[in-house]
């Protein structure tokens, strides 16, 4: 009734073009940034900033980037928490190294530094692609994990291995208070989240998902497998660098190679297959459920008044959790974003089905 | 949230067998505590919460700390730093405020000192976390109380030393380091390469990725090098895995030498009485079956029923850690109460000055029923430390028992390295020596 787009017409190819053709998505989007910018900032406790919201908003970063390469371009990686170790790792290394060092360009500098790396990386895929791919960038996994364990220098000689950062401010404002760490993530996610649906609604996002459905066939029509499946890496890898940074910079501050282990790889893998390959949406559904539903879980039986062992509740998260992921799976294969537009499907049609 | 948290505070106190839920209403000093009951070091993490637990429950049954009782709410880390941050952020505002956090993992702890001085709560580090945290002049809020990683690492030396006959007998001597991949492991090498340097013995880093259960590997390294030594800076599943992987090699036990992260019950029990002749350096305590505490927690605590985890545990080395633990998270209380009000509720910033200002004599600890277990500890603004005591065990097939005299760690070699290394730390932060007027703050 209300999710109607009768009388809704478009009579220029820019009203066409629209990430939101429909009106009412692009209030409630609206309506969403304005929520998201103005008033949370005001009404959530602290706890809720710095547990969930900015973790939610860096991986969802770190999602949106591994989408690219797996939803789009459908080049599997497995080497996804290597790349978010080099974009954390350069931009320290920038900004110790390099005096007076602004912090937004030592950010980006590191997810340089990762799209260099994820290029270098993505090269077996130019041969090899599926599972055999999966397997060389866990190559990355390893290789990257090795030397920031290994390599002294980037860690700038820390005896612990374990590097910091402080002082973090941004055009003189400090990025200190949980609500600036939020705002400055939240900013970072708007604008990768735009460019990234940009990317994949125009004509490179329709080469990389050419080389997806069939590689064979995108080159004959005249696609370079060269570079649509390089720029994916590239792409993706630079997105996955800068979420890297900002999880050791704003999330842990102090961090060791342990942050950006292969659970960490997983864990993105995850966060896409759940919701949604090659959906930019389904990156966000898919950071939330895998983030926001352990701590919630672990948190019920406190707020349902259930004295329980510590032990026991972090085991049953992980059964719940398990089974709902099958769930999920088993139900939707398509991943939580599918779920979310065949609901907006049936509003369409609501209150009559046909 | 804020609805909900009534209720949560109800449930915890009911959670912490706290008597009745009208204690709401008193005046309670809320201790969080960081487990790791699950994930790859919970065999011996688990004692820990159990002793911090028990003893809390000791000093309200007590009468509480001069009237104010403890409560305790625990939240699963896992031993993984983003966990452990998760549940630091959880419990840090709860209850009045968290009076000290002891997060039991080097990781965490690194994490969090970057985040205490913001929120003004300090921490314990009993054993742990940042070595040159001791320097309290950088580190305000770190408290790595009664021992570090360079104190394990020089004692566990000395005692190697004084077998051999001497320090000039380790000349040309080689010592292997087996040590968790992480910083937890890494923080053993600098006192070691120290040490290294002055003594002419050489060093075989045998470094193993976490969790630690794969050590084929290195073990094959010990076969072909032969070190005269081995020294473990393990934790959790790792050291009986090493152990295992050492009597499969045929390593002498004799010539094997833990950290105190490496010579726990849970460690040996499994490989029993092939493991005899494994030593271990002790911070102070060990397994202290006989001590007046463990019989007070025993009687008081566990006779009633109401102990925390199994009564075969009480006084076993890693469940004294967390009964140690919680002494110290207790006393300083009580120190900061005697300059802020008796009987008052502490804040995270009064407790601080308490654990920067610990007195505890011979006296004191006897009273609580340490008598045998600590010696004295006393902390100041400079000495984040207050102790530098340890004493070594050797595992003989089925116990601990006492193998060396106290040794003390050689402070002359390890405060310049504390001093170097805060200064470095300081230097990258743009932090500043804190003036003498701070330290009465």
């Amino acid at each position: 009734m209300l999710y109607r787009e009768n009388g809704q017409f478009k009579t220029s190819y820019r009203a066409d073009q629209q990430i939101f053709p429909i009106a009412q998505d692009r209030v409630v989007m609206a309506l969403l940034l304005v929520f998201a910018l103005a008033v949370v900032p005001l009404v959530m406790p602290e706890y809720f900033f710095r547990a969930v919201l900015i973790p939610f908003l860096i991986l969802s970063l770190a999602a949106l980037g591994l989408n690219i390469l797996v939803g789009y371009c459908g080049q599997i990686s497995l080497g996804t928490g290597a790349f978010m170790a080099v974009g954390a790792y350069a931009a320290y290394n920038f900004q110790v190294r390099i005096e007076g060092m602004p912090l937004i360009v030592s950010l980006l500098m590191g997810g340089v530094c990762a799209t260099v790396v994820g290029v270098l990386f993505g090269i077996p895929s130019l041969r090899i692609k599926g599972l055999y791919l999966a397997v060389a960038t866990l190559a990355a996994q390893f290789f990257i994990d090795w030397s920031f364990l290994r390599i002294k220098w980037f860690t700038n000689d820390s005896s612990s291995g374990s590097v910091s950062v402080a002082g973090m401010n941004v055009f003189g404002l400090p990025i200190d208070t949980p609500v600036q760490k939020y705002l400055f993530c939240l900013a970072f996610l708007i604008v990768f989240g735009l460019l990234a649906k940009n990317l994949v609604r125009g004509h490179i996002g329709r080469e990389w998902m050419a080389i997806r459905d069939m590689d064979v066939a995108a080159a004959v029509i005249g696609i370079r497998p060269v570079y649509a499946k390089l720029s994916a890496f590239a792409v993706s890898s630079f997105i996955v660098g800068v979420a890297g940074a900002l999880w050791g910079f704003v999330h842990l501050g102090s961090w060791e190679p342990a942050a950006f282990n292969i659970d960490r790889s997983f864990q993105l893998l995850f966060m896409v297959i759940i919701g949604g390959l090659g959906s930019i949406m389904g990156s966000f559904f898919g950071a939330a459920f895998i983030v926001v539903l352990p701590i919630v879980l672990d948190n019920l039986p406190y707020w349902f008044g259930i004295p329980i062992d510590t032990a026991l509740a972090a085991h049953l998260t992980y059964m719940i959790f398990g089974a709902l992921i099958v769930f999920f799976l088993i139900v939707e294969p398509h991943g939580l974003a599918r779920l979310w537009s065949t609901a907006k499907e049936k509003l369409r049609l609501w209150p009559f089905p046909h | 949230m804020n609805r909900l948290k009534p209720i949560a505070l109800t449930v915890a106190l009911v959670a912490a067998h706290l008597a009745t839920p009208a204690l709401a209403q008193d005046k309670v000093q809320f201790f969080p505590s960081l487990t790791g009951r699950t994930g790859p070091v919970a065999p011996n993490a688990t004692p820990f919460a159990n002793g911090y637990a028990d003893y809390m429950k000791l000093v309200n049954l007590r009468g509480g700390i001069n009237g104010v009782k403890t409560l305790v709410e625990e939240c699963e880390t896992a031993y993984a730093t983003d966990k452990g941050v998760e549940c630091y952020e959880r419990l840090k505002g709860k209850h009045g405020g968290a009076t000290v956090f002891q997060p039991l993992s080097t990781g965490i702890t690194f994490a969090l000192t970057e985040k205490a001085p913001n929120d003004k709560v300090p921490l314990i580090t009993s054993g742990y976390g940042r070595s040159d945290s001791a320097d309290g002049g950088i580190f305000k809020w770190n408290f790595p109380l009664i021992g570090h990683y360079w104190v394990a690492g020089d004692t566990v030396l000395q005692h190697i030393a004084k077998k051999e006959g001497g320090w000039d007998k380790l000349k040309g001597k080689k010592i292997g380091v087996v040590y968790h991949d992480s910083p937890f492991g890494k923080e053993l090498l600098p006192i070691m390469q120290e040490r290294a340097a002055m003594h002419g013995f050489e060093l075989l880093l045998l470094p193993v990725p976490a969790p630690g259960v794969e050590q084929k590997a290195i073990w094959l390294q010990v076969r072909q090098q032969r070190p005269d030594f081995v020294v473990m800076q393990t934790w959790g599943v790792m050291t009986p895995t090493a152990i295992k992987e050492a009597v499969a090699t045929g390593y002498p036990r004799e010539k094997m030498f833990g950290t105190w992260w490496s010579g726990a019950e849970p460690d040996l029990r499994d490989v029993g009485a092939a493991a005899k002749g494994y030593s271990a350096v002790m911070m102070q305590h060990g397994a202290e079956p006989q001590s007046t505490v463990v019989q007070d927690i025993l009687s008081k605590v566990h006779g009633p029923g109401q102990g925390t985890g199994p009564k075969e545990e009480v006084g076993s080395v890693l469940y004294m850690r967390g009964v140690v633990g919680a002494m110290l998270a207790v006393e300083g209380v009580r120190a900061a109460q005697e300059r802020f009000g008796k009987g008052k509720v502490m804040s995270g910033e009064q407790a601080r000055w308490g654990y920067e200002n610990l007195n505890l004599t011979q006296a004191k600890l006897d009273a609580l029923g340490f008598k045998g277990v600590l010696r004295p500890v006393s902390t100041s603004c400079v000495d984040h430390m207050g102790s530098a005591w340890t004493r070594v065990h050797t595992w003989d097939g089925a116990k601990f028992t006492w193998a060396s005299d106290w040794l003390q760690a050689d402070e002359a070699l390890i405060r310049p390295l504390v001093k170097n290394s805060a200064e470095k730390y300081a230097g990258e932060k743009k932090l500043t020596r804190r003036p003498p007027a701070d330290c009465q703050s």
